[in-house]
């Protein structure tokens, strides 16, 4: 079996466990949810497999080097530290109904990787500006990054909900906790995500600069994850300094999210340095 | 109200606008939203291109906003300004409370505000105070590093706190980002960017300047000795190596190889591997075969010199070389142009793609002229930079890092633990503040209640 079989085999475990945390979640009932906790650890385990299987094969193929070099690989990572990250969450907070939104956000995430025509699953070999050891830490750092902004926008989404929902005792939110700590939640998340975000667009910085001489061009990617860094700023100084909480402070990680998004996909339907990332 | 209050007003209001965190919201999100559109508007293209793409009306009125180069546009460079401003404003004005409260001379505990606290933990126990004093000290001295105790009227009390200093964290940061914007800017006054091509084997010292059509002179001369470009079997490139040599009053003092991100540094100046390049080439191996005959001579000749055909049926010399042609919307590659002057007529141009040998056929003249082979050039490209801010803008990251790392994982945590005699046994009430997270300190006092054994 082959890294890319065993990460379409991870794609559909992923679905799987999406599947089981949404019936928990909807019929308020625990037993799917204990199933879908380990399915999920299942999906991680398979999802760590593939990632390492891939860079074996790479070296037996001659042109070894970590699977984070175009948008398939990407992807795969995305997934896993969503999946890693959701399953930390989880057990501090003894609590799964975030679970039926961060699942779903791996499970697309390696969806997309594994079934969309455009994008390449093959194995290829570095081009000579990505051969740095920098690759590894911008690219690393960046989707802990993105994963803990995806954990916050799902959290923020069914922060949102529950504070439509308030009065009603029979809410699907029965078992989400509380909305303070969804609250705290967000923000830690957002927090994780900001220090990552800020490591990644560093690295960045210090990569180009020792690789076209030049640590800040406004390239698109590099506006973009700048764009995305003010929101988040903007939020933590909403909060820290203005005390500003619950739902604006939800709407504005929903914004960032969506930058993220845009800066992780968008751009590379606008021109620029980043453009070995999209196929 | 005379002049001299006037003006005290003015700059006070002025300083409390920028005192604001609100407008840092505002600045935040103003330059959030603006650099959307240096992403969707290409930057730094040809007049052309923009009066192609838009029309004369719409790009002269983005062209008056600076749009097409808008991250150095003076609107967006002020609201970078206002930012800094903003920043050094706001760090000033809390500094001096998180001074005092970082440098304090003597240390005050109030027992009474820790009572106060909403979420403190309290519960009794059999044993005396004495005897729980010499339990509890080991158990706060491993979290907490500063350690009080006090006596009260009927118990004692145990203070501890830490992480003073990491209200020092949020300077950092925004102490970072002033390093950021002054290493930007001393490298954008004092430092250069600029591009040059060096043919194999030549010498330059100019370095034709990014976006501005100037050179800029180094003080010493490199030497491109040798270009190489390798390809993996699918045909991507896998490496671009240049040997450069520099050369100081003509004496070579130091030769290395570069390749793409791993740059030259020499004197302040950095050469990075950029791009290549062909080069027209010199010498031409031709092969003419006659249509008639089928019979073929090959012969080498220099570009752009004129010669005479074997059998002296006229002249030919090869003019012009192009990287790629155009014939009828297809691409035919590397091709050399020719004039064929046959004795009896008039010149003819000839076309000679190195892949389509039998291009030539198509002429139906008595010749068929192909190109067997040609002498390869390279040229390397090379990114030329000088950036004094550079250390200044990395201190910053580095800072920056240290700094959101404080800020946002430590926090100034103070702990109270009251134990009072109350009758027979002990009354014991354990209470806590942290400047930043507070669950997290709740977490951390229910662990503390934990270890007392209750």
């Amino acid at each position: 079996m082959n890294s890319s079989n065993l990460l379409s085999i991870v794609t559909f475990i992923y679905g799987t466990a999406a599947f089981l945390y949404i019936v928990s979640w909807i019929f308020k009932k625990q037993m799917p949810g204990r199933i879908a906790t380990w399915v999920a650890i299942i999906a991680v385990v398979g999802n760590t497999g593939g990632i390492a299987l891939r860079w074996i094969e790479s070296y037996r193929l001659g042109i070894g080097h970590a699977p984070l070099s175009n948008m398939y690989e990407s992807l795969v990572f995305f997934a896993w530290t969503i999946g890693i990250i959701y399953l930390v969450v989880e057990q501090t907070y003894k609590n799964r109904t975030i679970g039926a939104l961060a699942t779903p956000l791996a499970f697309m995430a390696i969806a997309y990787a594994s079934l969309s025509p455009n994008i390449n699953n093959q194995i290829q070999p570095l081009i000579p500006a990505l051969k740095s050891n920098w690759l590894i830490a911008h690219v690393i750092t960046c989707f802990i990054g993105y994963a803990a902004f995806a954990i916050a926008f799902g959290v923020s989404i069914i922060y949102l909900f529950k504070q439509r929902k308030t009065g009603g005792k029979q809410s699907m939110f029965v078992r989400s906790p509380d909305s303070s700590v969804l609250d705290e939640l967000t923000h830690q998340m957002v927090t994780l995500g900001f220090l990552f975000l800020t490591i990644g667009i560093i690295t960045g910085a210090v990569w180009a600069n020792s690789a076209w001489g030049s640590y800040w061009s406004w390239d698109p990617k590099e506006t973009w994850s700048l764009i995305t860094w003010f929101i988040y700023a903007t939020l933590l100084h909403a909060r820290m300094m203005r005390g500003w909480e619950g739902k604006r402070i939800a709407y504005l990680s929903i914004i960032g999210f969506m930058a993220v998004i845009f800066t992780y996909f968008g751009v590379n339907l606008l021109p620029g340095l980043h453009s070995y990332g999209s196929g | 109200m005379n002049k001299k209050t006037g003006s005290a007003d003015f700059s006070g209001r002025l300083w409390k606008l920028f005192a604001s965190v609100k407008l840092t919201v505002v600045l935040l999100l103003s330059l959030a939203v603006t650099s959307i559109l240096g992403t969707i508007i290409p930057q730094n293209e040809s007049a052309d291109a923009y009066l192609n793409e838009y029309g004369e009306f719409l790009y002269k009125i983005l062209s008056a906003f600076d749009i097409f180069d808008m991250y150095h546009s003076w609107w967006f460079q002020f609201l970078l300004l206002m930012l800094t401003i903003n920043v050094v404003v706001c760090s000033i004005n809390r500094f001096s409370a998180s001074w005092k409260i970082i440098f304090v001379k003597n240390l005050f505990f109030d027992v009474s505000k820790f009572r106060n606290l909403a979420d403190k933990e309290e519960f009794t126990d059999s044993r005396s105070p004495e005897d729980l004093k010499s339990i509890y000290v080991p158990i706060v001295s491993r979290s907490f590093r500063y350690r009080r105790i006090e006596e009260t009227g009927n118990g004692f009390c145990i203070f501890a706190e830490k992480g003073r200093w990491t209200r020092i964290g949020v300077y950092a940061v925004h102490l970072s980002v002033i390093l950021l914007l002054v290493g930007g800017l001393i490298g954008s006054i004092f430092g250069f960017a600029g591009f040059v091509n060096i043919p194999e084997g030549e010498t330059v010292n100019d370095i034709s300047l990014n976006n501005i059509g100037k050179t800029q002179r180094l003080n010493f001369k490199i030497r491109c000795d040798n270009f190489n470009v390798k390809f993996y079997d699918s045909g991507a490139p896998s490496e671009y190596r240049s040997k450069l040599t520099i050369l100081e009053q003509g004496k070579s003092v130091l030769t290395r190889d570069i390749i793409v991100n791993d740059p030259l540094r020499y004197k302040g100046i950095n050469i990075f591997q950029a791009s290549y390049g062909e080069l027209p080439p010199r010498e031409i191996a031709l092969n003419f075969k006659n249509r008639v005959t089928g019979m073929s001579h090959k012969k080498k000749v220099p570009l752009g010199e004129k010669f005479n055909l074997s059998g002296d049926t006229g002249q030919f010399v090869i003019e012009g070389y192009r990287n790629s042609y155009n014939f009828g919307g297809h691409n035919l590659g590397k091709t050399f142009m020719g004039i064929l002057t046959p004795n009896n007529g008039s010149p003819v141009h000839v076309i000679l793609p190195v892949r389509f040998p039998f291009f030539d056929g198509m002429r139906k003249g008595d010749l068929i002229i192909s190109v067997e082979d040609y002498d390869h050039r390279y040229y390397t490209g090379l990114q030329v930079t000088r950036d004094p801010g550079v250390l200044v803008v990395y201190s910053g990251f580095l800072i920056m890092i240290l700094g959101c790392f404080i800020t946002f994982f430590m926090s100034h945590q103070r702990l109270c633990v009251e134990i009072s005699k109350s009758e027979k046994k002990s009354r014991i009430m354990v209470a806590g503040t942290a400047n930043k997270n507070k669950l997290g300190m709740q977490n951390r006092i229910k662990n503390i209640v934990k270890s007392m054994g209750k």
